[in-house]
C-alpha cells in the first residue's frame, strides 16, 4: 500500500471509499486529490448516512420557490417577494470555541441566505448544553451567547428568537444551531448552477488562511473525545465587518445583474463550492491557487483547496462584465480576485500557475459518494439514565409551579436575548418575550402583511419517543405561529443525532424524519432544506435525539398578533385546542428524575384542523393573548401570560391533577380577550378571567404574581451570579 | 429611513467629503469598521468625518446615536467618553429617557420632564465625563431604567455650543406604533424645526 493509501484512514475514508477513488480517477490520487476527496466524501458534506431518509421528506407545495440542493429554500411571499431561509448546526466547533463557533454559525448561514440573492432580514438560534449547574455547559452557553451576538449585533441583522434547553446528555456536546431568513424580490433571486465555457471564477471577500483546514467536516463528521482541545486551531474565526461589505456587495452586484451564479464558502472550503457549482451546471472548473490572496504566503496548493476561512463567496462572472464587477468590489472595499474558468471539461482541474496540481471528475466529488444504507433497531434497554431528581414528589402544587418555573428549560430567557439586537433593519413588530413567534412587517419593502417565523424543538420528547417528538416539534413551531394568525409556508430542520452507524441511533434518526414527514403533510408544509448533524457523541453517551424545526409563515395584518401576556383586568382566559396532557416526557417528570419511554398517541389531522382554524381566530384582532402550551404544562403557561403582562388571573379548572396543571402534549394554547371574543373562538373552554396581582387557580394554588416573576426571572441570571 | 419621516434625508457615503449642502447631519448607529479596535476610534478619521466635524464646528446640528454618539467624542465633538457597560455586556431593552434639558435643537419638540419610551442597544454605552454643565445634558434615564451604569444616569449629551447631541438610546427605532414607539420622532421633529 502506497503512503497515500495509508493516509485514508487518517483522513476519514474507509478502504473501499479509498479503492472507489482509486476507480474514478483510473489511477491512485495526489495528496491533494485526496484531501479534497476525503471532505466531498465526508459526512458533512455528502450526507452518506442521512441522504437516502432524507428522501422521505416533503419538498412540494404550493409557494415553493427553490428547493432542497441550493444554497437556502424560498418561499413565495407574495407582491413580488420571496422569502429564504435555512437552519444550521455549528455543534462541533462550538463545543471547542463557543465564542467563534457560534459567530462563525451565524456568518455561515446569513451566506448561504445571502448567496440566493436575498436581505438577511433575521437571526434565530436553537441552543442546547448541559445542565447549569455545570462549570463547563455555562461556559459554553455564555460564550455561545456572545458569539451570536458579536456576529449577529455587528453586522446589523436581528436575532428575533430562539430557545434554550439544558439537559445532561448535551453536557460533551452542546448544539448551536442557527438559522437565517432573507428577503428578496423574486426576479433578483440566483442559483449557484456554474454556467457558460470561458466566463471568469472570481473569489470575493476575505484572503484564505490556514484556520479551519478541516474544520467543520472533520470536526462534524467524528465523535468528540479527550484530544479535541488539539482540534483547536481547526476553529474559523468570523469578521462580521467583512462580511457586512461581502453582504452589501453581493447583493449591488446581483442588483444590478453582474453575476451569472453565486455561491457561499462553507465546509471544505473552495473545493466543495467550485465542484458543487460545476455539478449543478454541468460544466468543469479550472482554478488556479497561485492566485488566491493568502494570509499566510507559504500554503501548500492542497491547504488552499480546503480551507475553511471565512467570509468569501465564489461567483461566476461573464468576461465582458468584469470590469464592473472589479469596480464596485472596490467600492464596497471586497476583495475580488478572478481565480479561474468554466470549462466544458467536467472536471475539477487545479492549477498552481502552470502546473496542473489536481484533476478530479466533477460528477465523482459530488455526486458519487458511496451511500450507506442504516440499520436502525429499537434499542431493548433505555439508551439515557434517568435525570438527577431535584423536585420531591410530595412537593406542594405551589412549590411544583415555582420549581417549574424556576427550571431552566421553562425560566425566561431574557438574560439570553437582551444580549442580542431584535429590532435593527426596523421591521420587527413582535420581539422575543413579546409573543410566541417573532413577527416581522413586510411593509418596509413594498409587500403587505408580515412574516412570522419560529424555531423549536424538545431533544427530551423525541429521546421519549422519536417519532412522535419528532411530530410534536412540527406541531409546536406551527402552534407558535398560529398564535400570531400565522400560516405556514416552508419548513427547515436540522437533524442533530448520535452516531448513525450505531443500530439504536439509526432507529432514532429513521423514526424522527418519519415523525417530520407526517407533521409537515399533515400540515400541507414542505421541508425547504436543511441540514444534518450526526456523531453528536462522547465517552458519556449520545445526545438526545434532536429534530430542530424552524417555520416560515405569513399573516395579513401584523398589528392584530395577539401577544404572549395578558392585556387588560377583565378579559376572559380560555384554553383551546385537542389538548390531552401527560406526564410522560414533561418537565416536572424530568425534575421527579424520570424519563419515559413512550409518548401518548397524536392525531395529526385533528392538531392540523385546529392550527387552522386558531389563525384565523387570531387575525381578527379582538384576541389580545395567545400563548402555547409547552414546557411546564397550563400551569406555567397561565403564570407566562401573568408574569408578561403583569396582571393576577383567577382560574378554576375541573380537576386539578398534576396531569392537568403540569402536563404536556401537543395542542394546548391559552387565549384571552374580551368574552364575546374568546367564546368565539373554536373550541374555547372558558376557564378563567384576568384580574388582581395573583396567579390563583381554585383548589391547587394561589401565587403572587411577583413571586412568579422572580422566579421565572432569576433562574438563568443566578448562574452566572 | 426614520429621517425620511421628518423630511428630506439621503444617505452621505464615508469615503466622500462632500456633505452635499445638507441642514442637518444624523451619524448613526452601527458597528463602524467593526469596531474592533474601540468603538467609534477608527470611524472618527473616514474622510467624511472631517467634513462633519467642519460642518459642526460652523454651528450645523449634528446628531449622534449610539455608535454616532461614540464616533463623535472620538472626535472631540462632544465631551466625556463611552465605557463598556457595567454587566461587560451587550444589552438590548426598552428603556424610558426623561427630557432635562427642552431647550435644545434636537429636544425643542419635547416638554421638560417629558418621558420617552426608545430602545436601546450597546455594548458600550457608560457615559463618562469628569465635569459635565447640567445644561448639556439633554436626556437622563428614568430612575431605575440606566441600562448600563452610566454617570448620574445621563442618556444624551450636547456640546457647549448645544448644536451636537450625543445619545446611546436608539430614536430611530422609536418612530412607529407598529414596531413599538413613536416616542423617538420628538427628537426629529425638533431637528426638522431647525432645519425649516
Amino acid at each position: 500500500m502506497t503512503a497515500a493509501a495509508a493516509r485514508h484512514r487518517e483522513l476519514g475514508l474507509t478502504d473501499t471509499e479509498y479503492e472507489g477513488i482509486c476507480d474514478r480517477l483510473g489511477r491512485e490520487p495526489n495528496a491533494l486529490e485526496l484531501a479534497v476527496f476525503s471532505l466531498m466524501w465526508s459526512e458533512h458534506c455528502a450526507y452518506k448516512h442521512s441522504r437516502k431518509l432524507l428522501r422521505l421528506l416533503p419538498t412540494e407545495g404550493p409557494h415553493l420557490l427553490m428547493g432542497p440542493g441550493e444554497n437556502a429554500g424560498v418561499v413565495d411571499v407574495g407582491d413580488g417577494l420571496a422569502v429564504a431561509f435555512k437552519v444550521e448546526s455549528h455543534n462541533h466547533p462550538s463545543a471547542v470555541e463557543p465564542f467563534q463557533g457560534a459567530a462563525t454559525g451565524v456568518g455561515g448561514i446569513l451566506r448561504d441566505i445571502f448567496a440566493v440573492g436575498a436581505r438577511p432580514i433575521a437571526v434565530l438560534d436553537s441552543l442546547r448544553f448541559g445542565e447549569l449547574s455545570s462549570p463547563r455547559s455555562r461556559y459554553l452557553f455564555d460564550w455561545a451567547v456572545k458569539g451570536i451576538g458579536h456576529y449577529g449585533n455587528s453586522i446589523g441583522v436581528p436575532t428575533v428568537g430562539g430557545e434554550v434547553m439544558f439537559e445532561p446528555a448535551y453536557e460533551q456536546n452542546c448544539l448551536v444551531n442557527a438559522m437565517c431568513v432573507g428577503l428578496a424580490r423574486r426576479e433578483a433571486l440566483i442559483r449557484s448552477a456554474a454556467a457558460g465555457v470561458g466566463n471568469h471564477v472570481v473569489l470575493l471577500g476575505a484572503r484564505t488562511g490556514r484556520d479551519g483546514i478541516g474544520g467543520a467536516s472533520v470536526l462534524a463528521s467524528a465523535e468528540l473525545s479527550e484530544e479535541d482541545a488539539a482540534k483547536r486551531p481547526s476553529v474559523q474565526i468570523g469578521d462580521p465587518f467583512e462580511e457586512s461589505r461581502l453582504v452589501e456587495c453581493c447583493l449591488e452586484l446581483l442588483d444590478r445583474g453582474l453575476l451569472r451564479s453565486l455561491q457561499d464558502l462553507g465546509a471544505a472550503g473552495l473545493s466543495s463550492s467550485s465542484s458543487e457549482m460545476a455539478s449543478k451546471g454541468d460544466v468543469g472548473l479550472d482554478i488556479d491557487v497561485s492566485l488566491v490572496p493568502l494570509r499566510e504566503a507559504d500554503m501548500e496548493p492542497f491547504e488552499i483547496m480546503i480551507s475553511e476561512s471565512q467570509e468569501r463567496m465564489l461567483c461566476v462572472v461573464e468576461p465582458e462584465r468584469l470590469g464592473d464587477v472589479l469596480a464596485l468590489c472596490e467600492r464596497w472595499e471586497v476583495r475580488a480576485t478572478p481565480i479561474g474558468t468554466v470549462t466544458e471539461t467536467r472536471r475539477l482541474r487545479v492549477f498552481d500557475g502552470d502546473e496542473l496540481v489536481g484533476d478530479m471528475p466533477v460528477e465523482a466529488l459530488v455526486d458519487d459518494c458511496p451511500l450507506y444504507d442504516l440499520e436502525p433497531e429499537e434499542p431493548a434497554a433505555a439508551v439515557y439514565p434517568d435525570p438527577r431528581a431535584t423536585l420531591a414528589q410530595t412537593a406542594s402544587i405551589e412549590d411544583t409551579l415555582l420549581a417549574l418555573l424556576g427550571s431552566p428549560n421553562v425560566a425566561s430567557k431574557r438574560w439570553v436575548f437582551e444580549q442580542y439586537d431584535p429590532i435593527v433593519q426596523s421591521r420587527t413588530v413582535r420581539r422575543p418575550g413579546q409573543a410566541d413567534a417573532a413577527v416581522l412587517s413586510l411593509l418596509p419593502d413594498g409587500g403587505r402583511g408580515a412574516l412570522a417565523v419560529s424555531i423549536d424543538g424538545n431533544g427530551r420528547r423525541v429521546a421519549c419517543d422519536p417519532y412522535l417528538g419528532a411530530v410534536e416539534a412540527v406541531l409546536e413551531c406551527a402552534r407558535n405561529l398560529a398564535c400570531v394568525g400565522a400560516e405556514p409556508l416552508g419548513l427547515t430542520n436540522c437533524l442533530n443525532f448520535g452516531n448513525p452507524e450505531k443500530p439504536h441511533i439509526a432507529w432514532q434518526l429513521v423514526r424522527a424524519v418519519e415523525g417530520l414527514r407526517d407533521g409537515c403533510l399533515a400540515l400541507g408544509v414542505p421541508v425547504v432544506g436543511g441540514n444534518v448533524s450526526l456523531y453528536n457523541e462522547g465517552a458519556e453517551g449520545p445526545i438526545y435525539p434532536t429534530p430542530i424545526v424552524g417555520l416560515v409563515g405569513k399573516l395579513p395584518d401584523p398589528a392584530l398578533a395577539p401577544r404572549a401576556g395578558l392585556a387588560a383586568e377583565g378579559h376572559m382566559i380560555a384554553l383551546c385546542g385537542p389538548f390531552q396532557p401527560a406526564l410522560a416526557g414533561s418537565e416536572l417528570e424530568k425534575l421527579y428524575g424520570r424519563l419515559s419511554r413512550g409518548l401518548p398517541a397524536v392525531d395529526v389531522d385533528a392538531q392540523a384542523r385546529f392550527l387552522a382554524e386558531l389563525r384565523e381566530a387570531m387575525r381578527g384582532g379582538e384576541i389580545s393573548t395567545a400563548h402555547d402550551i409547552s414546557e411546564g404544562g397550563l400551569a406555567c403557561a397561565l403564570a407566562e401570560c401573568c408574569i408578561d403582562g403583569g396582571i393576577g388571573a383567577r382560574i378554576s379548572l375541573e380537576d386539578v391533577s398534576m396531569e392537568t396543571l403540569f402536563g404536556e402534549g401537543a395542542g394546548g394554547v391559552v387565549v384571552a380577550g374580551p368574552r364575546e371574543a374568546v367564546e368565539a373562538v373554536p373550541g374555547a373552554r372558558v376557564i378563567g378571567e384576568a384580574g388582581g396581582d395573583t396567579l390563583s387557580i381554585a383548589g391547587a394554588l394561589g401565587v403572587p404574581v411577583d413571586a412568579l416573576r422572580d422566579a421565572y426571572e432569576g433562574a438563568i441570571p443566578a448562574a452566572f451570579i | 429611513m426614520a429621517c425620511r419621516r421628518f423630511g428630506e434625508a439621503e444617505l452621505l457615503w464615508h469615503r466622500d467629503r462632500d456633505l452635499d449642502g445638507v441642514d442637518a447631519v444624523v451619524v448613526p448607529g452601527g458597528f463602524s469598521y467593526g469596531d474592533y479596535l474601540r468603538a467609534g476610534a477608527i470611524a472618527r478619521f473616514s474622510p467624511l468625518m472631517e467634513s462633519v466635524i467642519e460642518f459642526a464646528r460652523a454651528g450645523g446640528p449634528v446628531l449622534g446615536i449610539c455608535n454616532g454618539f461614540q464616533v463623535l467624542c472620538e472626535a472631540g465633538l462632544l465631551p466625556g467618553a463611552l465605557l463598556p457597560n457595567v454587566s461587560l455586556r451587550f444589552v438590548s431593552r426598552q428603556v424610558e429617557v426623561v427630557v432635562e434639558n427642552p431647550e435644545t435643537m434636537f429636544t425643542r419638540a419635547c416638554a421638560s420632564g417629558e418621558r420617552l419610551s426608545i430602545p436601546v442597544k450597546h455594548t458600550t454605552g457608560r457615559y463618562h465625563a469628569p465635569a459635565i454643565p447640567d445644561d448639556q445634558v439633554a436626556l437622563r434615564y428614568a430612575p431605575g431604567d440606566n441600562p448600563n451604569g452610566s454617570q448620574d444616569d445621563i442618556a444624551g449629551v450636547t456640546n457647549e455650543a448645544g448644536n451636537v447631541l450625543g445619545l446611546m438610546p436608539h430614536p430611530e427605532h422609536a418612530v412607529d406604533a407598529l414596531t413599538g414607539s413613536t416616542d423617538g420622532g420628538r427628537l426629529f421633529e425638533s431637528l426638522a424645526l431647525v432645519a425649516a
